[in-house]
């Protein structure tokens, strides 16, 4: 009962994450803004990873001070989760220097204020 | 052998990158010709060893235990299907560097490196059988693709492009993860074969699969550029380089089709839902959604690269039709489609870098009549148009022969109607500017063409600008050649069809890759088209000319709308091109509601 | 479209995808015995298999160290596409380090805040080496520490100037140490390749439990990729400053 709770909670928090990020995407008015929101559509998945990796009462799958063969929370999630924090930080950066060429050139931020390319 | 095509450009791209500022031009240039060139070889060997067992190669030697049978390893599943597609890949990776020979001046061979990570990223997506590994090597195209987008930016035009394609495909591959996160909280494996067979055991209801599904492959969809999420490529399109460009309509885009129908098939094509009418049904209202839309805005471009952009949208659209037929001939026809559009397509970008290179752009206005010099890359343009119209003997026309053949035998004939749309479209558009550049015809402005936006495109080579240099036009003579000459063998056609009938039976992955055995039942022998130039290819030859024709003469020195049908018809023109708006607010917005009604298509087909 | 327009397409599709989301939690999570099947397998393994008792790393570093070595190029080529676009290259940085103009600080620096820096310096790149060479051991490893040690070059600009920030981090050296953690990566698992086995097959003798040495190729795996993350980190950090930098210089 505990797990469901747990599971339909965090499931909730990250619909509503993903759901919250893509409107910062939609409505932003700076880039910076449009890249933090692309951070909150991560956020959303690696709170639905968490929550799946969970198992109630277990502990983390560090075998020191009890046996190796018990059982522990997922392995495996967490290091999908690890690796990509790390990674997706880079990309963010990526995007963000995008965003400092941009205002190099138009001194503006602003991810509407362009018609160059409508057609 | 079997991880060599993705490990060797990785390495390569890694000693690049410590060393590469200290080397000369030419060597960083051979050492990338080299590499892909390898990489060439080693899929070929590759797909002729996987000819009748699938090679499955588990990294780290992890592979399944004899008694529990379950994989805790990732595992390359190889098939020729595979292994030629990373073939494919590197022989685009190949021509786009033999076009860059003349290119400028490479920044510490960042280009070299960029361009063999994401060769590399692209193999490994041919090449994988397990979900997670397949989301990091599209996460890894995104990436390099991003950086080589943005890569000769001098002005701030070209990070719209860069900005729009991060975006989406970013978030596109976030709900890929959560759709692997889903799956994986259910059947708790992430390798394909595994996931599909727990999925087959349970019968499970209440939408969960369709909506699991739909969530893994929408990040593909959105690398594959299918309507609604094609926006982005367009403008990644007007403003990356041209080997950038040979790449991602070549190739990159075609991938996602690919990794689709890959995921279908072998992971939820056994399992209780999504049912096959209803996958159907959704694919024929993308693909064909994706043909009509792209085509129509093809038409309507002035800049030369953001029009074959489009015609690539319009020809993944034909694509995903033959995939939609979920037979395995149609899906045949569209493995053999795209090899014949990739190598055309890449051949007429190659033409557009020859424009930008002699004559400084690639819009159809400014360069109207300029080019009369350049004659015989006119002509292999006009070839290349034909190669799109899907006429014979370009591989394009067999691809869309067994398109429609197996859409007949599914009594589907309305999907002839759409090839034949989009044929017409893209090959008139191409045609159209064929004529206008080279034969100075038309008026300097046109009804079609009202509204298009002007792009300016930036010098990309050095060197003297009076001379097309034989790499540049060589390597588009070939490439037209290839399109033509592959098909010819009716082995390779046959092959291809014998190897997709495999590719759409999950049990012998399974086999292979559990239980560690192969099993090779008996295929009929599939159905190979012929190579005539029939009624329909004579309607669309015919319909392409008068189209172009058409559009030319529309048009006059002074254009004004008189009357009210014709003001009608250019507000409605305009509103359409307000949608491609070039705004990533408005992309997301539109992937926001594709993703709903395909999910509530799905949900409520079952 | 207009603003009023984007956002009630986003609404609907919003909504659309909540339910599309409530639809699968009728069905998940799934019974527990066959979701939890691949962590059990690795759990139940990796100390009798591999002598380590973290099984996360094991699980970064060996069961699914190809997908790591695709994360670590994710990282690379952000790094260097990053600063290609920032158009920062080791020519110009020279440039600057020539020019003895100091950019001003909009902050005066405080003492208190220089002394501190020095201090937590050497605490903060011992911590990241430890929790660099301990990513089979306890909860760590090459991405972890990486960052850790990376912020040890951060301080050091939040302590100090970007001058000194500069004189002590060499662009160059930190640009090879990238390639080389990158290419260290797949080094190691070439070294299984040449032997006649599968790539990145675990082929160093394996160790005892709970020393430094165990876990066979893994601790040289979490080592290349601690060098990587580090020097991918350092070359972003010293790309954004000088940006920010040379923009107040020229305002």
């Amino acid at each position: 009962m505990q797990e469901q709770i747990i599971f339909y909670a965090g499931f909730a928090v990250a619909a509503w994450l993903f759901v919250i990020g893509l409107y910062g995407i939609i409505s932003s008015r700076h880039l910076v803004h449009l890249c933090l929101s692309l951070t909150v559509v991560q956020a959303a998945t690696y709170v639905l990873l968490a929550v799946i990796g969970y198992r109630p009462g277990l502990p983390a799958p560090i075998f020191v001070g009890f046996p190796a063969t018990s059982p522990a929370v997922d392995p495996v999630i967490q290091a999908l989760m690890l690796t990509d924090v790390v990674v997706e930080a880079t990309v963010i950066a990526l995007l963000l220097s995008i965003t400092v060429r941009v205002h190099r050139r138009t001194s503006s931020a602003d991810p509407n204020e362009v018609d160059l390319m409508r057609g | 052998m079997a991880p060599l095509p993705v490990v060797i450009p990785l390495m390569v791209a890694a000693v690049l990158a410590g060393v590469g500022s200290r080397l000369p031009r030419r060597v960083l240039d051979l050492a990338a010709l080299l590499t892909s060139a390898g990489v060439i070889v080693i899929s070929m060997v590759l797909a002729n060893a996987s000819a009748h067992r699938v090679i499955v190669y588990w990294f780290g030697n992890w592979q399944p235990t004899a008694h529990s049978h379950f994989p805790i390893g990732i595992c390359f599943m190889i098939d020729p299907i595979g292994a030629g597609l990373a073939a494919f890949t590197s022989l685009l990776v190949f021509a786009a560097f033999t076009f860059s020979w003349s290119y400028f001046e490479s920044a510490k061979a960042l280009y070299h490196i960029l361009m063999l990570v994401f060769l590399a990223a692209m193999c490994g997506l041919c090449l994988s059988g397990d979900l997670f590994n397949m989301f990091v090597w599209f996460e890894l195209m995104t990436a390099a693709g991003v950086a080589l987008c943005g890569y000769k930016s001098e002005e701030g035009q070209s990070m719209q492009g860069a900005l729009n394609f991060a975006v989406l495909n970013t978030v596109g591959a976030f709900l890929s993860l959560s759709g692997v996160a889903l799956v994986y909280a259910f059947t708790g494996s992430l390798n394909m074969v595994e996931v599909g067979v727990t999925l087959a055991q349970h019968r499970l209801g209440s939408g969960f699969l369709c909506v699991a599904f739909l969530f893994v492959i929408s990040g593909f969809l959105v690398k594959a550029a299918v309507f609604p999420f094609h926006f982005w490529l367009a403008d990644a399109h007007a403003v990356a380089p041209t080997p950038v460009c040979v790449i991602f309509s070549g190739v990159m885009v075609e991938l996602g089709v690919y990794a689709a129908a890959r995921i279908y098939w072998i992971v939820f094509s056994q399992a209780s839902m999504p049912s096959a009418t209803a996958i159907r049904d959704l694919f024929f209202i993308v693909g064909s959604s994706t043909a009509v839309i792209g085509a129509l805005y093809c038409f309507g471009q002035r800049h030369f690269k953001r029009l074959l952009a489009f015609s690539t949208i319009s020809h993944v659209g034909v694509m995903t039709l033959g995939f939609a037929i979920l037979d395995p001939s149609g899906l045949a026809g569209a493995t053999l489609y795209l090899i014949g559009h990739g190598l055309v397509k890449a051949a007429l970008f190659i033409g557009a870098g020859i424009l930008l290179h002699r004559c400084g752009s690639v819009d159809e206005f400014d360069l109207r009549g300029k080019c009369r010099t350049l004659a015989p890359i006119g002509a292999m343009i006009v070839l290349g148009a034909i190669g799109l119209a899907g006429l014979p003997p370009f591989a394009t026309s067999f691809g869309e022969k067994t398109i429609e053949a197996a859409a007949s035998r599914a009594h589907r004939e309305w999907i002839a109607a759409v090839l034949v749309f989009a044929e017409i479209l893209t090959g008139a558009a191409v045609l159209r500017f064929a004529a206008r550049v080279f034969v100075g015809w038309g008026a300097s402005r046109e009804l079609s063409l009202h509204g298009a936006p002007h792009i300016h495109t930036d010098q990309e080579t050095t060197g003297r600008h009076s001379q097309v240099p034989i790499f540049m036009w060589g390597t588009m003579l070939v490439l037209l050649i290839a399109a033509c000459a592959v098909p010819i063998p009716s082995s390779v056609r046959s092959g291809i069809g014998r190897e997709i009938q495999r590719f759409e039976t999950p049990a012998i992955y399974e086999d292979a890759v559990l239980y560690a055995r192969s099993t090779e039942p008996q295929y009929p022998e599939p159905r190979t088209e012929s190579l005539d130039f029939s009624l329909e290819n004579g309607g669309v030859l015919v319909g392409m000319v008068l189209l172009a024709g058409l559009a030319l003469a529309a048009g006059s020195e002074e254009f004004r709308a008189e009357g009210r049908v014709a003001r009608k018809l250019l507000a409605i023109q305009m509103f359409f091109r307000r949608l491609q708006s070039g705004r990533v607010g408005d992309y997301v917005a539109w992937f926001t509601i594709g993703i709903a009604v395909y999910g509530a298509i799905l949900v409520l087909l079952r | 479209m207009s603003h009023a327009w984007r956002v009630t397409v986003f609404l609907a599709g919003a909504a659309g995808i909540a339910v599309l989301f409530a639809l699968v939690c009728r069905t998940l999570p799934g019974p527990l015995p066959v979701r939890n099947r691949y962590a059990e397998a690795i759990n139940s393994r990796v100390y009798a298999q591999r002598n380590v008792t973290d099984a996360v790393s094991a699980v970064n570093f060996d069961y699914r160290g190809f997908d790591t070595i695709g994360e670590e190029f994710i990282l690379f080529v952000s790094v260097l596409g990053s600063i290609s676009l920032l158009r920062i290259t080791s020519e110009r940085t020279e440039g600057l380090l020539a020019d003895a103009a100091e950019p001003s600080r909009d902050v005066p620096a405080s003492d208190a805040i220089s002394l501190w820096v020095l201090v937590m310096i050497a605490p903060k790149v011992l911590f990241g080496i430890y929790i660099v060479t301990h990513g089979q051991l306890t909860p760590g490893g090459g991405f972890q520490g990486g960052v850790i040690l990376a912020s040890a070059a951060l301080i050091l600009y939040v302590g100090e100037s970007f001058a000194v920030f500069r004189k002590v981090v060499s662009w160059r050296l930190v640009e090879l140490a990238e390639a080389a953690g990158a290419g260290g990566f797949l080094l190691i698992g070439m070294i299984a390749w040449f032997w006649g086995k599968p790539f990145l097959t675990n082929v160093l003798p394996l160790g005892k439990t709970h020393e430094l040495t165990s876990g066979g190729t893994m601790p040289l795996i979490s080592l290349a990729t601690g060098l990587e993350v580090m020097a991918g980190f350092v070359l972003l950090l010293f790309a954004f400053l000088q940006e920010t930098l040379t923009v107040r210089g020229e305002e």
